[in-house]
């Protein structure tokens, strides 16, 4: 167990330091201007692109100018010029309402995914089967940021049921936090909750072939144990595996859409605004920790399973 | 055989047939009758085609019914409607809203520009755009599935860690990443040069993000068919190494390659549309059905119309292809378990 820890944390280190080269050439190195003016801002002027210049060693060479910025970014240095504030506090500013977001949603999409995949499968070529499968279907196909103004027009403006967006901190009011949460929540939760129900349709459909589930009714299991006991709880490990990859994603930048639509002022709104003034430098940070985040999730997940799972780590071992 | 009949031939549901026997069918064929049979997909398909059709008769309607090219501004027009003449856009600033005129059938926005006219280009755009970063994403995820699956080893190590780190980018925020960073002074990489606002940046953009999500399973299917017999025999009949890339493992993974290309069309669509609403993707003048939800969600309380259409006609495209892809899916390989994870 020690051995595959060590492994998976010595590949972590070199998978965050590709992501951290990659985003070092995607803002320095690929596009076709000056990256200072870029950098600076749309309105900035020759005095700032000076300062940009010399604050990230824009002159050095490309392995100096690579560990300048890094240093900006992980000592809390790097500033926004066209804001004149500094990003690693926006960043930090915005993580309660992102994991408020995050984590609501994710509790809804792994509920309804759930109900729905079980009662797909049990009903597998069924009418609620086909129903549930059309709805999933619409349910991937639907822009996020469409169904925010959708939903945001119709139950907020004409309908006056919601907030019409922003955030209220949970220790400020608890109950005002998750009504004002409520139609981010749903909004961020329908893509997952089609894509996760079919995928559980199938995983169960498979397991309900198996061996030991022909054993459990043998040995005299009503049909709803061997469906919830056995059926259910083997379906549910690729479902859990994807969930940890995907939970990742979501807090790691797959908020913006929703952040940006209800108004919501977490790290996707500060990176959602920063697009539309072309401000760069909150772009890096944002997209190099939303990619160590999900790095360092899955990493997590990977052990905690082969904690959990004796045939993951000595499979990985054998190789 | 010793004893008993034993029929010679057997047809697919393991019944006996005559010994007549039956014709000889190709897969691809027995995979055309089996989506034939699947309704749901043909009509879904058909939607997708009906859609691409509606856009491409843009300039049609545009110079014959509407009279005007999507990106003219009518903002002190009026037009006449039951005999009384109306704003295109009210002094207060509100478009005029969808009704039964020739002009103006799905109203005006902001600008005093035909909704209409503007939403079968801006379909134009959307469906390039997925179209060919489906290809640019296809060409480039065969090519490393190949090379990493023929070759293994260190080929295969290379590939395999490039495509772990961009698969750790969300794909949303990579694309958004790119997508500034290269809105301003475009792409230079060697001798390619291009605009920040040409269509070829988002093009670009989508079509790379989405390489592992295809790469990934490609390759571990050629690294099963690898191992197969008829390889053997090619690499003795003295095949070469490309000859036996393109022309024995490739044409295996073709009906995989057909699915997720599909699928990929749709996944594409959603994101340029995601990139254009926040404005990292297509940048103006260009008009895709993203952007018109991005200048429409500005007057979302006065003009709703401007919001809803455009998302529509998304919804409706991606739903098509996403049921007509998994319709494609049981058609062609209906024991596999072939899905495009996004």
């Amino acid at each position: 167990m020690g051995r595959f820890i060590a492994k998976r944390l010595v590949g972590m280190v070199g998978v965050l330091f590709a992501i951290s080269v990659i985003v070092f050439l995607i803002f320095n190195v690929i596009p076709n201007s000056d990256p200072a003016a870029r950098i600076a801002g749309k309105n900035a002027d020759a005095e700032l692109i000076a300062r940009v210049n010399d604050d990230l060693g824009l002159n050095d060479p490309l392995p100096v100018q690579y560990v300048t910025l890094m240093k900006e970014i992980f000592t809390g240095q790097l500033t926004s010029y066209s804001s004149d504030l500094n990003v690693d506090e926006q960043i930090r500013e915005g993580i309660p309402a992102t994991m408020s977001l995050c984590i609501g949603a994710a509790i809804i999409w792994m509920a309804f995914a759930i109900v729905f995949g079980y009662l797909s499968a049990v009903r597998a070529g069924g009418k609620l089967d086909t129903m549930l499968t059309v709805l999933a279907l619409i349910g991937i196909s639907l822009p996020v940021f469409w169904l925010a103004a959708i939903l945001l027009y119709y139950l907020s403006f004409r309908v006056q049921l919601f907030p019409t967006g922003g955030y209220v901190p949970l220790t400020e009011d608890p109950a005002q936090w998750a009504y004002h949460l409520l139609l981010p929540w749903i909004t961020l939760a329908v893509l997952f909750i089609g894509f996760y129900s079919r995928l559980l349709r199938s995983s169960m459909l498979d397991v309900m072939n198996e061996d030991y589930v022909r054993t459990a009714r043998a040995k005299g299991l009503s049909e709803r144990q061997v469906r919830t006991r056995h059926v259910l709880r083997n379906s549910l490990i690729p479902i859990v595996t994807l969930f940890g990859l995907d939970f990742g994603a979501v807090v790691g930048g797959g908020a913006i859409l929703t952040e940006t639509v209800f108004n919501i002022n977490g790290v996707g709104l500060y990176a959602g605004e920063a697009i539309g003034s072309l401000d760069l430098p909150p772009l890096m940070a944002v997209t190099m920790f939303g990619a160590f985040f999900i790095v360092l999730f899955n990493t997590i997940v990977d052990i905690l399973y082969a904690y959990l799972d004796p045939r993951i780590r000595l499979g990985s071992s054998a190789v | 055989m010793p004893g008993g009949e034993v029929p010679l031939h057997l047809d697919l549901s393991g019944s006996a047939v005559g010994l007549e026997g039956v014709e000889g069918r190709s897969p691809w064929y027995l995979a055309y009758l089996r989506l034939r049979r699947n309704k749901v997909a043909l009509a879904f398909g058909g939607l997708f085609i009906a859609i691409v059709l509606f856009c491409l008769a843009g300039p049609l309607w545009a110079t014959h019914v509407a009279g005007t090219d999507p990106n003219t501004n009518h903002i002190t027009d009026t037009i006449e409607i039951g005999g009384e003449e109306t704003d295109v856009v009210a002094p207060n600033g509100t478009p005029l809203g969808p009704g039964l005129h020739a002009k103006y059938l799905l109203g005006a926005d902001q600008n005093g520009r035909d909704v209409m006219v503007r939403l079968m280009y801006g379909g134009r755009t959307s469906i390039y755009i997925g179209v060919v970063a489906a290809l640019v994403t296809t060409f480039f995820a065969v090519l490393v599935a190949l090379l990493a699956g023929f070759y293994r080893g260190w080929t295969d190590s290379a590939l395999s860690r490039f495509m772990d780190v961009i698969w750790a980018f969300p794909v949303l925020l990579l694309g958004i990443a790119l997508g500034t960073a290269l809105a301003v002074g475009g792409l230079k990489l060697g001798p390619i040069v291009i605009a920040g606002d040409s269509l070829w940046i988002p093009i670009l953009i989508i079509g790379f993000v989405y390489v592992p999500y295809m790469a990934r399973p490609l390759r571990g299917e050629i690294l099963a068919l690898r191992e197969k017999e008829f390889i053997e025999a090619a690499t003795a009949q003295g095949k070469g190494s490309w000859r036996i890339m393109f022309t024995e493992l490739m044409p295996n993974i073709t009906s995989t390659i057909i699915v997720f290309f599909t699928l990929n069309i749709a996944n594409n669509m959603l994101l340029e549309s995601a990139l254009s609403f926040l404005g990292a993707g297509v940048q103006p003048p260009n008009a895709s059905w993203g952007t018109m939800i991005a200048d429409g969600y500005q007057t979302i309380y006065t003009a709703p119309h401007l919001t809803i259409v455009p998302g529509l006609m998304i919804v409706l495209t991606v739903l098509s292809l996403n049921v007509f892809g998994d319709g494609l899916r049981d058609a062609l390989d209906p024991r596999a378990k072939i899905r495009l994870e996004s």
